[in-house]
């Protein structure tokens, strides 16, 4: 096998015993990157140069026996988690040359654990989307399938870890921007509980509602990223102070006498009819695994697509507001200072953008804010105490991941609503601030199906533990994506 | 007709904190631009704000020290407006749940002890500082352009919200004063208007008296001394009138005190709805306070100052005046009661002296009383020597100049100068002998009735004895002598 | 829930986004068709409910008053559009 295709847990292995170097890997990603880009384009920036010397950096280290659990591995970074000295651009025209002089807590876990940041990936404009199609910079196509859209907003991390341009990626989730895209990619991409991980550092879409993870090949190293990614952090004040222990081992334990809940509400009706099939053998392996199902409701999740849609914008109004050609990003200049923040807001925002921008000022502005804002975190407190109720019966959930594969490209951009609608599967978590991941569970059409299995909060191990059984007992993940296919795409896009 | 001015006092104060409110950069004043900046209070993309807790200590205080109610449950919300010294455009500051209500203030009006009701005290984060340049420089109305310098951005402020209970300048003047005296003592503040820590914004009205309808408020702001608040808000109360008077009507405004011009204007300004779009901080948790830890911080108050000259009235026998003018200051306060430790016998003469020729003298070298050479034991002593009659007042304002400036004992003075009166009636029957022959015509015209230059010998008797003289002696003898 | 087009200006206005007449119209009719959505949460009686800011109860995160290092002024300027002397700079803001 190719050595990029290894996973993330083989290739450190072999680069702490020595049998390869972590030049040699970097250097094989950036050749492997170079014949793949031109099709997926996965990359807003792809820092082959500073990973090479943090490569070489790190082989000199490795000399002296020093251990690190993500030592020499390449990873990329979604491209709203600051790094200091590498341009961050959130995918905005806004932030075109925005250059942070400071670097984001989760990334400055990943270089201390010794992992090498090979690139920062490709998104929806400022995380607000469902397909990577907002991007200033360009669409980034889905591996499997380059008609498709590979989900969003983290599609370029999905879509480089999908294809082997990374051995895994830190991505972001407020609404499903995780599990939407690793389900649409077939990888395994988890949104830990609110807390878990630190935002500082991370561009803010939605504050109360963000949260960085990791998306990977395999469940163990989403395990192992989260060994590195999570903890406390003194510089995020809704940083979670809970014991961090060690996620890889639990894995291996056998799921007798695991009880997982089925929510009704997510089976609905116009459902492709193969993720249905899917999702339905996933439980019954499930159950051949020792698990035992339990059926449940989750009546209140019908709101969670209204509720989100009034937080997310409303937050988004206001952390957004700090981009007025002032201090750093674009500026388009005016005769006046109110003509100078129009004209940059304007022409620095896309459209997606400007559009929840609107909506968040409009239900935030004074008359408007009882009736939606206030509403929505009262509705937020409905379902949040639902997900607690259905927890004291069973340690899980299982859902879909998506009601649909990952559809084509420009399919939902002319409905807003339609677009929003893909996520509803995954937006009632974050309101919930539980953890859930996505796992490859199967194909519609030769397009990946994700399942999502959805936690107790701060109990991240529980759903990694169900998710590897599951991965271990079928062999849906060993599937992959045509890269001969992504090569000869790319010969002809250049 | 009689009209009564209502005026409510909005005063923004900056916490003397080693850090801002949400970073850990510096707050020293005077610095070069942007360099006590950081990615959290430029408000660069990803950062966090974590709240200083030294803020919300001194904001307890703050309340507290005013006679607020302390929220055991608060928390911060986000107040949205863009303007380019508001980095995140918008400013980290409490809503619907400020952390101290409902308190008062005590000020002496022309009608005694008047109480000004303190609505809230909420705790929020201090914008940057904009220089107009260009064209008219240093105004903002006639600028080509403006720089920004985000060294004060993320100071914490308190802001200090009165009820509308103040009817003069006057009063608003004695409520500032007062204000800022309580936050000085409880050493939260500089209360430096010159450096911005304390800024005050006035909603002035005025209403046909006894009407309890509200006349349309204005708002004043750009008053960069109290002195000046007194008098815009005084200026403004004699315009809404006039104005009144000529059936016009007050427009809702802000208007700003323009110093070269002694008036209030009109503040140009981009016409704004005030839609503020508050909501809670997502990024910040509550608040929650023990009502041990308040009570703690209520313990940790120092006397404050109307308590302080309550008790300098009873303890100390001074006038509600004497005493007023001495707790003014904390330093001055403090120094006098070192003095009076010292000499417990004569606390109003010890307060004479501070009021006077050392009140004089601190007026003129503009500087901390514990700063000067001189200290509470030398102006002890000095009060004892003139009750003990070793020197006469006279002799004593010479000496007290001699310890201002070197900070020597008034003993030392005494002794080195040879200064000490003279009390024994002998040396002092022959001064005024000598003087009897000496102004024998003097003496013979106040023997005929011209009282008016007694005065004259006795100040030559006490020069023929160097100055030594005990002067009531020299007044009892010398007339004992003439009246024989 | 219909938006008007005054409200959409307004709220453009508030928001400092620059509209042209067709995105005046377009956002009016997607956000009014998002907002009609929302009018779903009417069903709900919430009247004892209260509202939810952090999904997990914390309080009192607190840093000590300790000085730390504020970045150089050439970073903190380093991607300001406009620079002069020291500070950013904003064209007249009258
Ligand atoms: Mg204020
Ligand atoms: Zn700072």
């Amino acid at each position: 096998m190719n050595l990029e295709q290894l996973s993330l847990t083989e290739i450190s292995k072999k680069i702490s015993n020595h049998e390869v170097s972590s030049v040699e890997v970097t250097e094989n990603l950036i050749r492997h990157i170079e014949k793949t880009e031109p099709a997926l384009h996965s990359f807003i920036t792809v820092t082959a140069d500073l990973a090479l010397d943090a490569a070489r950096k790190f082989d000199e280290m490795n000399i002296k026996g020093e251990s690190f659990l993500l030592g020499g591995v390449p990873i990329a970074i979604k491209d709203l988690l600051c790094t200091k000295n590498i341009k961050t651009t959130c995918a905005s025209r806004m932030l075109e040359n925005f250059v942070p002089p400071y670097t984001a807590t989760a990334v400055e876990k990943i270089e201390q654990a010794g992992g090498i940041i090979i690139g920062k990936t490709n998104m929806d404009e400022f995380a607000m989307g469902s397909s990577t199609e907002t991007s200033y910079f360009g669409k980034t196509r889905n591996p499997w399938d380059l008609d498709c859209v590979p989900g969003g907003s983290s599609g370029g991390s999905a879509s480089s870890v999908a294809a082997h341009q990374a051995y895994a990626a830190l991505g972001s989730d407020t609404g499903g921007s995780i599990r939407q895209p690793a389900a649409f990619c077939g990888i395994v991409g988890l949104k830990p509980t609110y807390g878990m991980v630190s935002r500082f550092g991370l561009i803010a879409f939605a504050s109360s509602l963000d949260q960085v993870g990791p998306m990977t090949k395999t469940v163990e190293d989403a395990a192992l990223l989260m060994n590195v990614l999570s903890g406390y952090d003194s510089k995020d004040s809704t940083s979670a102070q809970v014991p961090i222990s060690d996620f890889v081992m639990p894995l291996k334990k056998n799921l007798k006498g695991m009880k997982i809940g089925v929510p009704k509400e997510f089976f609905i009706d116009g459902m492709d009819l193969e993720v249905k099939a899917s999702i339905e053998k996933a439980i019954t392996q499930l159950e051949q695994l020792g698990c035992t199902m339990i059926p449940v409701s989750l009546p209140h999740t019908k709101y969670s697509l209204s509720v989100y849609y009034i937080i997310a914008p409303a937050e988004a109004s206001s952390n957004l507001g700090r981009y007025d050609g002032v201090r750093y990003g674009l500026r388009t200049p005016g005769d006046n200072l109110n003509q100078m923040y129009e004209k940059t807001r304007s022409s620095g925002f896309g459209a997606e953008v400007k559009r929840r921008i609107m909506l968040g000022t409009y239900t935030l502005s004074s008359g408007y804010y009882d009736a939606y804002y206030l509403k929505a975190m009262k509705v937020r407190r409905l379902i949040k105490s639902e997900f607690d109720q259905v927890f004291q019966k069973v340690d899980c959930l299982v859902t879909p991941t998506t009601p649909t594969p990952a559809f084509r490209f420009g399919e939902k951009t002319q409905n807003p609503l339609s677009m929003y609608l893909a996520d509803i599967f995954t937006i009632s978590i974050n309101i919930a601030g539980v953890p859930a991941i996505s796992i490859p569970c199967g194909f519609s059409k030769n397009k990946p199906i994700g399942l999502q299995l959805i936690g107790k909060p701060f109990e991240e191990s529980t759903i990694l533990q169900v998710a590897y059984q599951y991965e271990q007992s079928t062999l849906s993940n060993q599937l992959k994506p045509n890269l001969k296919k992504i090569e000869e795409f790319s010969k002809n896009e250049l | 007709m009689n009209y009564e001015p209502v005026i409510g006092l909005e005063v923004h104060v900056e916490l003397k904190t080693n850090t801002k409110l949400f970073c850990g950069c510096s707050t020293v004043f005077g610095i070069e631009a942007n360099t006590q900046v950081c990615p959290v209070c430029l408000g660069l993309p990803g950062t966090l704000p974590v709240i200083n807790a030294k803020a919300i200590e001194f904001a307890a205080k703050v309340g507290l020290a005013l006679n607020c109610t302390v929220a055991t449950h608060s928390k911060m919300d986000r107040k949205n407006y863009f303007y380019p010294d508001l980095p995140k455009a918008y400013q980290i500051s409490q809503y619907d749940q400020p952390l101290n209500m409902n308190g008062y203030l005590e000020i002496s009006s022309s009608s005694g002890t008047k109480r000004i009701k303190i609505v809230r005290i909420h705790l929020e984060e201090d914008a940057g500082k904009l220089v107009h340049a260009g064209g008219k420089a240093g105004r903002l109305d006639a600028s080509e352009y403006s720089l920004v310098d985000y060294n004060r951005g993320g100071v914490p402020l308190v802001e200090i919200v009165s009820a509308p209970d103040l009817n003069s300048g006057e009063e608003a003047y004695e409520y500032l004063t007062s204000l800022k005296n309580i936050l000085l003592y409880i050493g939260v503040s500089d209360c430096n208007m010159e450096e911005g820590s304390l800024r005050c914004d006035a909603n002035v009205s005025v209403h046909p008296k006894g009407s309890s309808v509200l006349g349309t408020k204005v708002e004043v702001k750009n008053m960069n001394s109290f002195k000046f608040c007194k008098q815009a808000i005084e200026y403004e109360i004699k315009r809404q009138i006039a104005r009144l008077e000529n059936h016009e009507a007050i427009l809702q405004e802000s208007r700003l005190w323009d110093i070269t011009e002694n008036k209030t204007r009109v503040m140009r300004s981009k016409e704004e709805a005030h839609d503020y779009r508050y909501f809670p901080e997502p990024d910040l948790v509550p608040i929650i306070l023990s009502s041990e830890w308040i009570d703690g911080i209520k313990e940790s108050l120092p006397e404050l100052p109307s308590e302080k000259q309550k008790r300098f009235i009873q303890s100390y026998q001074l006038s509600e005046y004497d005493a007023k003018v001495l707790v003014n200051d904390q330093s001055i306060a403090a120094w006098y009661e070192l003095a009076v430790q010292a000499y417990p016998t004569n606390a109003k003469g010890i307060a004479n002296w501070m009021m006077g020729d050392l009140a004089a003298q601190l007026n003129e070298n503009k500087t901390d009383i514990f700063k000067l050479k001189i200290e509470p034991q030398h102006l002890a002593e000095l009060v004892e020597l003139i009750d003990q009659n070793v020197i006469s007042s006279k002799q004593a304002k010479d000496i007290f100049l001699e310890m201002f400036q070197t900070g020597q004992f008034p003993k030392m003075i005494v002794k080195s100068k040879n200064l000490i009166q003279i009390n024994d009636p002998l040396i002092i029957e022959q001064a005024i002998s000598k003087i009897i022959n000496e102004y024998s015509q003097i003496v013979q015209q106040y023997k005929s009735g011209k009282q008016s230059v007694f005065g004259f010998l006795v100040g030559k008797t006490i020069q023929a004895t160097d100055g030594k003289a005990n002067p009531k002696m020299v007044n009892e003898m010398l007339k004992k002598n003439l009246d024989v | 829930m219909d938006l008007s087009y005054a409200e959409v200006r307004y709220i453009a206005k508030l928001a400092r986004l620059e509209l042209s007449e067709k995105e005046v119209e377009s956002y009016t009719a997607q956000l009014s068709t998002v907002l009609e959505y929302m009018q779903q949460l009417d069903e709900l009686n919430l009247k004892d409910v209260e509202p939810l800011t952090h999904v997990f109860q914390m309080q009192n995160v607190f840093r000590e008053d300790k000085v730390a290092m504020s970045l150089p002024q050439k970073q903190i300027l380093q991607n300001g559009p406009e620079v002069q002397s020291g500070h950013f700079k904003v064209p007249q803001i009258l």
